[in-house]
């Protein structure tokens, strides 16, 4: 198969960038999309052109590096996985593709098609966790966890950390992101400790970086590679607005 | 260098050991810990959760790794489960028995007292996680469940859905970022380790560059901790991460820290076959598959019939019919070497012709097609996703793939290496898993030494080095900066004419076909001869563009395959000779009538460290006898 290519190139976060066209000639239908563009990038490089910066690393789909926005929908078209996963059979044979980053003010650019995500991280700094002091938990079986709050908590652990659901928001909001993690552990008996002030902190944190606000658009759940659902985000806004009104109540 | 190693294992009863030794170990007072820095390279299960609880226990820790956060270590893609010794399902699981199984798993080849010691922590690592929010799969009453893995008869297997890595890594970073806001763990991401540095003879520090700036850089500590992962990517095709390299590990061999069984390598039997030259990395298919589904290939060769119309007398399913005990559930060199047989001898099936049978059509008719839904659903779709096939109506096909390496740096009991200062963790050591390493106990290791050996084992070395802080700006800093600037330059001003990746794809040809899930004398030989020759033309002929001041993943790249090629030549030295089969490591040249691994006790039961004696030069080994005091040395039967 050939394809069109019009990528996004960028110097560095302080440099303008721009599409420029590229074809990719000869691509199997069978390959990835990431392994069109390292083909793209070898033809690149035996040309003395610099190669096509982008970020991946697992390649099956776990570990969110990469991170494309392919004719405009973060991950690429079809039924939703990592970009990764995104495979050319999904494309006609002559097609033209635009490859973009993942484009959020809360997410800088590096170069080309890579951005930094380390917001990601200060957000589950500011409370993304359950304390526990290695060595002092107790024994795994003496606190059983009904199996319908385990299998509920482990959807919404099964965010992958990628940006697709800021990328995709109109807002940038990291409204899906936050709500996974407040939800995962906040289903949990051990997550309750901290739970009002897990949920507190951590949108605080989200504001503070400027990710912008949820209006209910529900493109961070269409474009979710692990299927979180949007309903995590109304629990979210039900624990905050208890642990808001505790906190205000001072109780 | 002394040319015997001491592995500093305690004396007394094997189940004594570890509270022996903590109980005589030094400590570091809690007033005492802030004063000490120490290094922590990598953040897998081994990194994380290393800097996360020497954080905790309040010394000053600084954490390193490449990928742009912490929580996407490669750890992350463990899908299958973690073992512990819990015995929750009643079927007579016991510390022993873990430590057994793992000591018969990896064919006689580990340490007994570091197996011990991982199966007795892996009660506590379960309850840690467990406490940490770990969502484990449970029972309808709300208690863990637990389900079976390939070379054991017990259920001791914990997981959370096919994404156990996942969640016990994100417990591990959530720990790790628990400490980053308090300010005892400083984090450096996208940074990667490009040198160690010894003042002395100690390990107190590591050269760095940033790849976002290219700045290359020093960082001084009281000690350097490695948990860099394996070397699988020296085969380019693997399941590993496209970022995993040997980078670490190798310069700290370079700098003296020997390096252990090079050649002990796992092929996991379930990967999706290769569909193309063009293709970047291998995907696994979770060795718990091999619970429900059923591997077969066709009795004729040649068969190119569609599954569906072979019938079940025209099957066989090899693995039943051989070692009739295990079943699909052997070890993991053994299901790949089987795999490999049936496709030498022209019954492989699918378009290339290197692949088998996995087939869940008897487990849907026994269980429903949701159950098999509930227990594998995102590894069904993951297949179905890359191979367009729909494995509840047609069997997968399967090969095995590079996975996982048990060879390492060489450790003692405390996981320091032989230079003084510098401990390894993780994968990135060789201690625990001997020639073939059972389903689910990487997790189970990397947790072990990250959150419970190296907090206790530490202290004995840190003690000795209150008052002996050194600073970064120390001359044998900045000549290591100026080894790694000067290595920089020249790869980039070789502009030659083939590519980085052509390179490595070469070089992981060759040692797959010579070094691989087969191995003899005369094909090893080759390779030494071809690899320096590789290397060679490499240094001549790479084309790596861009300057070294800026982000640049081809300069990454050409970095690590550098390594690459130094350290295969190592790998091929230490099959060749090792002139026995065992585990993973299968010499033609040596197998029982039925084709197993046929080990020679009385010449190979040692553990082979090496020392680097100069570029070109041969290495020297240095053997680590093997002593068996608990358990009795046998051929393995699975049958």
């Amino acid at each position: 198969m050939n394809f069109s290519l019009k990528v996004w190139r960028q110097k560095d976060g302080g440099s303008p960038g721009a599409f420029k066209d590229y074809d990719a000639k000869n691509i199997s239908a069978e390959a990835s999309f990431l392994e069109m563009l390292d083909i793209v990038n070898e033809v690149l490089n035996e040309r003395g052109e610099d190669p096509i910066a982008f970020d991946s690393d697992c390649r099956e789909g776990i570990c969110g590096t990469c991170s494309l926005v392919i004719n405009g929908i973060p991950h690429g078209p079809g039924k939703v996985k990592t970009t990764c996963q995104l495979y050319m059979r999904r494309f006609k044979d002559g097609d033209t593709i635009w490859v973009e980053p993942f484009r959020a003010a809360a997410f800088p650019t590096v170069k080309d098609l890579v951005v930094d995500r380390g917001a990601f991280d200060r957000i589950i700094q500011a409370g993304g966790y359950i304390v526990v002091r290695t060595g002092s938990a107790p024994e795994a079986n003496g606190l059983p966890v009904p199996k319908h709050d385990a299998d509920l908590a482990m959807e919404a652990a099964a965010c992958i950390g990628c940006g697709a659901c800021v990328a995709a928001c109109p807002n940038s909001s990291a409204m899906l992101f936050v709500s996974a993690k407040v939800s995962h552990l906040g289903l949990l008996p051990q997550g309750q400790a901290e739970r009002d002030s897990r949920a507190l902190h951590m949108v605080r944190k989200m504001d503070e970086l400027g990710f912008g606000n949820c209006r209910n658009h529900y493109e961070c759940e269409a474009v979710c590679p692990a299927e979180v659902s949007a309903t995590f985000i109304s629990r979210l806004n039900l624990d905050y607005a208890i642990a808001a009104a505790k906190e205000a109540l001072a109780v | 260098m002394s040319t015997t190693l001491d592995s500093k294992v305690p004396s007394g009863p094997l189940d004594k050991k570890w509270d022996k030794h903590r109980g005589e170990s030094k400590l570091v007072a809690p007033n005492n810990r802030s004063k000490f820095d120490i290094i922590v390279v990598g953040s897998g299960l081994a990194g994380a959760s290393a800097a996360a609880t020497l954080g905790e226990l309040g010394y000053n820790v600084k954490c390193f790794c490449f990928q742009d956060s912490p929580r996407r270590a490669h750890s992350i893609a463990a899908q299958g489960g973690i073992n512990a010794a819990k015995n929750y399902a009643n079927d007579g699981d016991s510390v022993f028995r873990l430590f057994y199984d793992t000591i018969k798993g990896g064919d006689f080849r580990s340490r007994e007292a570091n197996v011990h010691r991982l199966a007795a922590i892996s009660l506590n690592i379960i309850d840690q996680c467990v406490a940490q929010g770990v969502p484990f799969a449970r029972e309808y009453g709300g208690l863990l469940a637990n389900r079976s893995f390939g070379g054991v008869q017990v259920s001791r297997t914990f997981y959370a859905r096919g994404q156990t890595g996942q969640q016990l890594l994100l417990g591990a970073y959530q720990a790790l970022e628990h400490q980053i806001a308090a300010a005892t763990v400083k984090m450096y991401s996208r940074t990667e380790m490009l040198d160690l540095v010894l003042v002395e003879g100690h390990a107190k520090g590591i050269v760095v560059r940033d790849l976002v700036t290219g700045e290359i850089s020093s960082h001084a500590a009281d000690a350097v901790v490695l948990a860099t992962g394996g070397y699988g990517n020296v085969f380019y095709l693997s399941t590993n991460a496209k970022g995993c390299n040997v980078t670490a590990t190798w310069r700290a061999h370079k700098r003296g820290a020997l390096f252990a069984n090079p050649c002990l390598v796992q092929i996991h039997p379930t990967c999706i076959p290769v569909s193309g030259p063009y293709q970047a990395k291998l995907t696994l298919m979770s060795e718990s598959l091999r619970n429900d589904g059923r591997v077969w290939v066709p009795k004729k060769k040649g068969e190119k019939g569609s599954p569906d119309q072979i019938p079940e007398a025209e099957r066989d399913y090899y693995l039943e019919r051989k070692y009739p005990s295990f079943g699909n559930l052997v070890p993991r060199d053994i299901a790949s070497r089987n795999a490999k047989e049936v496709c030498d001898e022209g019954r492989g099936v699918g378009p290339s012709g290197l692949g088998v049978y996995l087939d869940f059509a008897d487990a849907i008719h026994r269980l429903g097609e949701n159950e098999i839904r509930e227990r594998y659903g995102n590894l069904f779709d993951m297949y179905l996703n890359i191979t367009n096939e729909n494995a509840y109506k047609t069997p997968m096909r399967i090969y095995p793939a590079i996975h996982y390496v048990m060879g390492g740096l060489w450790v003692d009991y405390n996981l320091m290496s032989n230079i003084p200062g510098l401990y390894v963790l993780g994968e990135a050591n060789f201690s625990d898993h001997g020639a073939n390493r059972l389903g689910a106990s990487a997790l189970m290791q990397g947790l072990s030494d990250g959150y419970f050996v190296i907090p206790a084992t530490i202290a004995n070395y840190l003690a000795t080095q209150l008052g002996k802080k050194v600073s970064a700006d120390r001359s044998e800093f900045k000549a290591t900066e100026k080894d790694v600037s000067s290595r920089i330059d020249r790869l980039l001003s070789i502009k030659g004419k083939k590519t980085v990746t052509t390179f490595h794809r070469e070089l992981g040809l060759l040692v797959w076909d010579k070094c691989g899930m087969a191995r003899d004398a005369q094909g090893l030989q080759e390779a030494l001869q071809k690899i320096p020759a590789m290397r060679a033309e490499f240094w001549e002929n790479v084309n790596v563009l861009g300057d070294g001041k800026e982000f640049n993943q081809a300069l990454e790249h050409a970095g690590r395959v550098a390594d690459f090629l130094e350290f295969a030549e190592l790998m091929c030295l230490d099959a060749l000779e090792r002139n026995e089969s065992c585990g993973c490591h299968f010499r033609l040249e040596h197998q029982t009538k039925e084709g197993e691994a046929l080990r020679d006790d009385d010449n190979y039961c040692y553990v082979a460290a090496w020392e680097y004696a100069g570029q070109g030069a041969r290495p020297n080994l240095i053997k680590e006898p093997l002593i068996f005091e608990n358990v009795k040395l046998s051929q393995r039967s699975y049958k």
